[in-house]
């Protein structure tokens, strides 16, 4: 864990690697998540819609940013924490979380997040307000 | 098809789910989420929690837990195969534990339009409370809707 006293301005949290997004993992977070949403998990309901393939929930991205959070910082000294879904997900997809300290401020520090694809794809981008 | 504007400000129905153990554990295994507060209550203890804390996302799943759970969207005449998510944030008061029964309130907020109708934008905020009424978070979503033919 990150001790708060060594964050300053530009710190940046390790990155967190995820390996590619399998049908299993989808199937697993579509259960755990409550998100049955069948474009997630089902892939005639995919191609009903024009796409290819499914597509991995943008709820699961959110959830493997989150977890560079709680790596690092308390889950109750979690103020506040937003995404933009910039980019989906595709099945064997290959995520990266990173986050940077912008500015510490009345015992708050501001964190800019992104997940990034292997192939320089930025799926979300966003931001999380820690109490330190 | 514009969406009916007539829904800005309505609320819908709220769900209620029952923090359980296993459920987080499962949640946990599905985000590949490793750290021993999440899963072990002994672990979760040491660190200050009364129980496994829930995950900063997890309070997302509050009201997919109904059997309709995108039944709204339907009913504003949104085809879920269209649908993408936009945004999503979370402001938390306390932080939610297993065994906590929580209910999430959702009312719709503003719907609004880009690309000649080709991209539809439908937010949505949630409330998430106790049962004892303590405010956990706020949550608030903004669901894209892809009209293709819109627009051309």
């Amino acid at each position: 864990m990150t001790t708060t006293e060594s964050l300053e301005v530009g710190t940046e949290l390790p990155p967190l690697r995820i390996r590619p997004i399998t049908r299993t993992t989808l199937a697993l977070f579509a259960g755990a998540s409550g998100d049955h949403n069948p474009m997630h998990i089902d892939i005639d309901v995919a191609k009903s819609a024009g796409l290819d393939d499914v597509f991995a929930h943008g709820m699961l991205s959110m959830a493997y940013l989150g977890r560079i959070l709680t790596d690092n910082f308390d889950p109750a000294s979690i103020r506040s924490y937003r995404v933009r879904f910039a980019s989906i997900t595709p099945v064997l997809g290959k995520p990266t979380a990173t986050g940077k300290v912008t500015s510490i401020e009345d015992g708050l520090a501001t964190l800019e997040l992104t997940v990034t694809l292997a192939d320089g794809t930025v799926t979300l981008t966003g931001d999380a307000v820690i109490a330190v | 098809m514009p969406l009916d504007q007539s829904v800005i400000g309505k609320e819908l129905p709220p769900s209620t789910l029952t923090v359980d153990a296993g459920r987080l554990r499962f949640f946990a295994k599905a985000i590949g989420e490793t750290n021993p507060i999440f899963t072990d209550i002994d672990a979760a203890k040491s660190a200050g929690h009364a129980n496994l804390p829930v995950p900063p996302t997890f309070l997302f799943g509050i009201e997919l837990e109904s059997p309709d759970a995108f039944e709204w969207l339907a009913g504003l005449g949104v085809d879920l195969r269209r649908v993408l998510h936009g945004e999503q944030s979370f402001t938390y008061h306390s932080t939610a534990v297993a065994g906590d029964v929580l209910t999430s309130t959702p009312t719709i907020g503003n719907v609004y339009s880009k690309k000649d109708g080709a991209l539809e934008f439908i937010e949505k905020t949630s409330a998430v409370t106790r049962a004892n009424g303590d405010l956990v978070a706020e949550l608030k979503s903004v669901i894209v809707v892809r009209n293709p033919g819109a627009g051309k």
